[in-house]
């Protein structure tokens, strides 16, 4: 009973120092939990990468694109299922700001492999017949106010031009960690129109998308696709859809690590408002302690109480900081928009921050607890007056 | 009379630990903007490196980067041809047509293929960018299957050593040097013979056209005939102005991502030093109350509290530039995303920053000493000595 | 446990102390010989840095001599490791300080109870025990009030009440009266003379204030370390 009902007092006493603390181990939680969660998002494509999905591109870099006539001879390799294309557009809607990616696909071979993506059925119909339509994603629609029927001028970059596309529907994904902020049209509405500019363009695809019918058998049927094509003019480099995104990943890795080291960097700083904070306070209780162990109590009931009150301060900022991080990182995703598709508080984030704060009560209490426990009682009485 | 600022230096003296943690938690938080700051310093710096001042980049309209780019070669041959383009030796044009691409390579600490941009230049290319110097080997041969490679590309990657051969566009290319640009972006490419590269990638156009003005000043002009030239679809930049465009978005990602992680923590660090001075306030009320007793003002003591905090955060400042400093010795690259291209840089310390984080760090000590000094110029006499 | 013929409660044999200030080296106490009584009420007088509080220290057992042994019920408690000494104070002493020592976030009857959590005892019962002392020193009616909205006087019994909750065998009190008006010092000598006479306390108290000593049986006078004068007084 004393123990608890001493600790919880104590913690209580000084109200503006503990307010103040718990609002730096808030702000401090809070910020970590939103670093994590940038640094999962930066990943998240790689995550909903399905295993029985590879693709293929060309083996300079992917800014080279491939022959459409390669799709066949893929298909033809044991072990495929179904073979189809995209091309990056990489177009920009009405100012370079509004990034969100843009690929021109074959629709019924793309989408048929891309079951996460759920589109109404007379939608769905809708877009397949209208060689200028468009399919956008919900959070896509959301972030700009797309409706159906709307028209979305995109100007290209890589296309030159303005493009005028009518949206024919919106999917959305089968989870909360499905990509919905990206832009599909036909791919034979760019071909068509770069044929007439200049032929040499014509009939290229970005990269092959593969379906397996193994998954098991990622290697061997990269290999395969790969040496069909060894020393031809296009050579090819197939993946698997994971490693294809966390390869762009690992190029902006610098800016992850970055972000991580940061996130940390903030629990040091909090670390040290915390430490300060206990070791004033242990200081001011010295006389109390002293009495404490007079009475007769063992330095580790004394040490005890600076370790409970330690943890009360930083767990009670720990849990209001968890807390606030969810309607925190829904109103930055809300802001950032489809910079990133997927934005969510993942659960060991909540158990990364629960453990930050403890680790910020433990460590904190440290030489306040040696300072307290050892006391020596003729001293710290004296200090009373 | 204001009290002696030895009073509040000795104070912060007294009690070393919570100086050191209240201190050491602000000079992270400069650390942090000191960094950030330096990170996009450094970008910035190597992109004004990169570009000459009097040269003129030409890409195709709306392509924004060299990469997405096209232009044939009569568009090529009307830029060469302008009368602003200053002449070299023998009444040639000095101009560069360059084809620009990327190609993966293997990083050599983790594996990762990651683009690197190969840049195939024309013959007035090297006479544009003065800042090149080779530092091994030699420059590659006019219509040989070389290339040579950037310093920090030599650096970071794996088999780009002087003699080793890179196999793409169905040739192999020999290493026959590394160059030395400056800390530019050049740093990060590797050159070859344009003509040669655009065979063995069957491009039959450039990427871009760099040329260099006789008269500086003849820019806008020139701009305004090329851009509304109607057998050209061109878009003219300074090459200097080309490349911070290019690095706009990182950049611009690096100081919104570091001024607001700043703004956050300094949160933190605030809170830290508001504790210890009300700690300190509370801990001296009868040494205060003795202070007015002996004549100090309210004003006096307020000065005295708030000068205990700015002295703290000075110590703050100090510390975190001293550490923000080291950090000039780290490289850091990364893509960019609005080229898809490798780009390294350096932490660049600057006067601006040293100011700026002073700034900053001043803030802080005002913002986390005020309140308390505040309460400690309001205490009545005869209640702060009867608190002894 | 009086008895005349039992040994005495406390035998202090040859027992020296000093402390180091500032590099030198301060004699506190030179070879003290002393027997204290079971039931005896010991007022220890002399001025400022004769030793006296130290010796109190000693025969708590918050400190520990550099020579002599204390005996306290036939234990010699300078050869107690810490761990035990802590143990053998919760159970044998009880600490009446000049400035009380409550526990400020603690209410009256919470700080008397507070010794009682380290002898194993149901919840109630401790909490009947820490009623009934309360009320035995006149604070029956103050048992949820906090430190803070307590004078002086009722302070110091509720630390009076602290310490005698375990039923200790010695009571020691240093300087009990010296933060306290002439009114409640007396009501608070008062109270631990009964605590002697009705009760059986063994007390020893520091003070240097003639008028409260005269309320002990017998005075102890220190000067610069040693003992050089012992007066009983008359009952």
């Amino acid at each position: 009973m004393p123990f608890l009902v001493l600790v919880l007092r104590n913690a209580l006493r000084h109200k503006l120092r503990t307010a103040l603390t718990v609002v730096g181990i808030v702000v401090a939680i809070l910020s970590f939990g939103l670093l994590q969660t940038i640094v999962a998002a930066w990943y998240a494509g790689a995550d909903k990468a399905a295993p029985d999905r590879l693709v293929t591109r060309n083996a300079i870099s992917l800014t080279f694109p491939l022959p459409l006539a390669y799709r066949d001879k893929v298909r033809a390799v044991a072990g495929v299922k179904a073979v189809s294309y995209a091309n990056w557009f990489g177009g920009i809607y009405q100012k370079p700001a509004n990034f969100f990616p843009q690929f021109a696909i074959e629709p019924e071979s793309y989408l048929a492999m891309y079951p996460e993506y759920r589109v109404p059925e007379e939608e769905l119909r809708a877009f397949v017949r209208d060689r200028k339509g468009a399919l956008v994603g919900r959070k896509l629609a959301d972030t700009y106010g797309f409706r159906v029927g709307d028209t979305v001028p995109l100007r290209g970059t890589i296309y030159p031009g303005t493009w005028e596309f009518t949206v024919r529907g919106i999917y959305d994904g089968e989870d909360a960690k499905t990509d919905t902020s990206q832009f599909f049209f036909h791919w034979d509405y760019l071909n068509e129109t770069v044929k007439k500019r200049s032929r040499g363009r014509a009939d290229q695809v970005g990269v092959l998308i593969v379906q397996l019918e193994d998954a098991d058998r990622a290697a061997a049927v990269s290999e395969a696709i790969d040496a069909q094509f060894a020393s031809s003019l296009a050579e090819t480099l197939t993946e698997t859809e994971r490693a294809f995104q966390i390869g762009f990943v690992k190029q902006t890795e610098a800016i992850v690590v970055a972000i991580r080291v940061v996130s940390y960097v903030v629990i040091v700083i909090i670390l040290a408002v915390m430490a300060n904070t206990m070791a004033m306070t242990a200081r001011e209780r010295l006389s109390e302690y002293a009495t404490l162990k007079a009475l007769g109590f063992p330095p580790v009931f004394v040490a005890g109480l600076v370790l409970g009150e330690s943890l009360a301060i930083a767990v009670a900022g720990g849990a209001i900081g968890i807390a606030l991080t969810f309607p925190a990182a829904d109103a930055f995703a809300a802001r950032v928009g489809t910079l990133f598709p997927v934005f969510q508080v993942a659960q060991g984030t909540v158990g990364l921050q629960l453990a930050a704060a403890a680790l910020v009560g433990l460590v904190a209490a440290a030489l306040p607890m040696r300072r307290a426990a050892r006391v020596n009682i003729v001293e710290g009485l004296r200090a009373i007056g | 009379m204001p009290v002696p600022l030895a009073y509040s230096l000795r104070n912060l003296r007294a009690r070393k630990l919570t100086t050191a943690l209240t201190a050491g938690g602000m000079a992270l938080v400069v650390f942090v903007f000191a960094a950030v700051l330096m990170l996009d310093a450094g970008l910035k710096s190597a992109l004004v490196k990169t570009g000459q001042p009097d040269n003129i980049l030409v890409t195709r309209r709306s392509a924004g980067t060299e990469i997405q780019s096209a232009v044939d070669r009569q568009q090529a041959a009307v830029i060469e041809s302008q009368p602003e383009v200053a002449l070299g030796p023998g009444g040639v044009p000095i101009v560069s047509k360059e084809v620009v691409v990327l190609i993966a390579l293997p990083k050599r600490d983790s594996g990762v293929p990651t683009n690197v941009t190969i840049r195939g230049v024309g013959p007035g290319g090297l006479a544009l960018r003065p800042q090149l110097a080779m530092a091994q080997g030699r420059m590659y041969r006019p219509g040989a299957s070389e290339v040579v490679v950037g310093r920090t590309i030599a650096e970071r990657f794996d088999g780009v050593g002087v003699g080793e051969r890179l196999r793409f566009g169905g040739r192999e290319w020999t290493i026959v040097g590394t160059f030395d640009a400056g800390g530019s972006a050049f740093d990060s490419e590797v050159w070859g013979d344009g003509e040669q590269l655009m065979q063995a990638f069957r491009r039959p156009v450039f990427s871009s056209v760099v040329a260099k003005l006789a008269d500086p000043g003849s820019f806008e002009a020139l701009k305004a005939r090329l851009e509304s030239d109607p057998r050209l679809t061109v878009e003219v930049k300074r090459e200097r102005a080309f490349y911070e465009d290019q690095s706009a978005a990182l950049s611009n990602f690096i100081s919104i991502l570091g001024v607001t992680l700043s703004v956050i923590f300094s949160i933190g660090a605030t809170i830290g030093a508001m504790i210890t001075m009300y700690a300190a306030v509370a801990n001296r009320t009868a040494e205060i109350g003795t202070l007015r007793a002996l004549g100090f003002r309210r004003a006096g003591i307020l000065g005295a509290f708030l000068a205990e905090a700015v002295l703290l955060a000075l110590v703050g400042w100090a510390a975190g530039l001293a550490a923000a400093s080291l950090m000039q010795l780290v490289q850091i690259s990364t893509l960019n995303w609005q080229t898809f291209a490798e780009l390294a840089f350096r932490f660049t310390m600057t006067p601006k920053i040293v100011a700026e984080s002073l700034l900053f760090a001043l803030a802080m000590g005002v913002a986390g000493g005020f309140l308390p000094a505040v309460r400690a110029a309001r205490l009545g006499i005869v209640d702060a000595l009867r608190a002894a | 446990m009086s008895g005349v013929a039992a040994p005495p409660l406390v035998r202090v044999a040859g027992v020296s102390k000093s402390y180091r200030r500032g590099g030198q080296v301060v004699p506190v106490l030179a070879d003290i010989t002393l027997d204290i009584p079971g039931g005896a009420f010991l007022g220890l007088m002399g001025p400022s840095g004769s030793g006296k509080s130290t010796l109190l220290n000693l025969i708590a057992g918050i400190d520990k001599p550099d020579a002599g042994s204390i005996a306290v019920a036939g234990v010699d408690i300078t050869r107690l490791p810490e761990a035990e000494l802590a143990d053998w104070r919760a159970a044998n002493v009880g600490f009446i300080f000049q400035f009380y020592n409550l526990m400020p976030v603690l209410s009256a009857l919470e700080n008397v109870e507070l010794p009682l959590t380290l002898a194993r005892m149901d919840r109630r019962e401790r909490r009947e025990r820490a009623q009934a002392t309360l009320e035995l020193v006149g604070l029956g009616d103050r048992m949820e009030h906090f430190p803070s909205e307590l004078s002086g006087g009722q302070q110091q019994r509720v630390a009076i009440a602290r310490a005698i909750v375990t039923d200790p065998r010695i009571l020691v009190a240093d300087e009990p009266t010296g933060d306290l008006d002439r009114h409640s010092a007396e009501e608070i000598l008062a109270l631990m003379d009964r605590l002697n006479v009705d009760l059986g306390k063994t007390i020893v108290m520091v003070t240097h204030d003639r008028r409260a000593a005269e309320r002990a049986h017998s005075i102890m006078h220190l000067e610069k370390g040693e003992l050089f004068a012992h007066e009983e007084l008359p009952r």
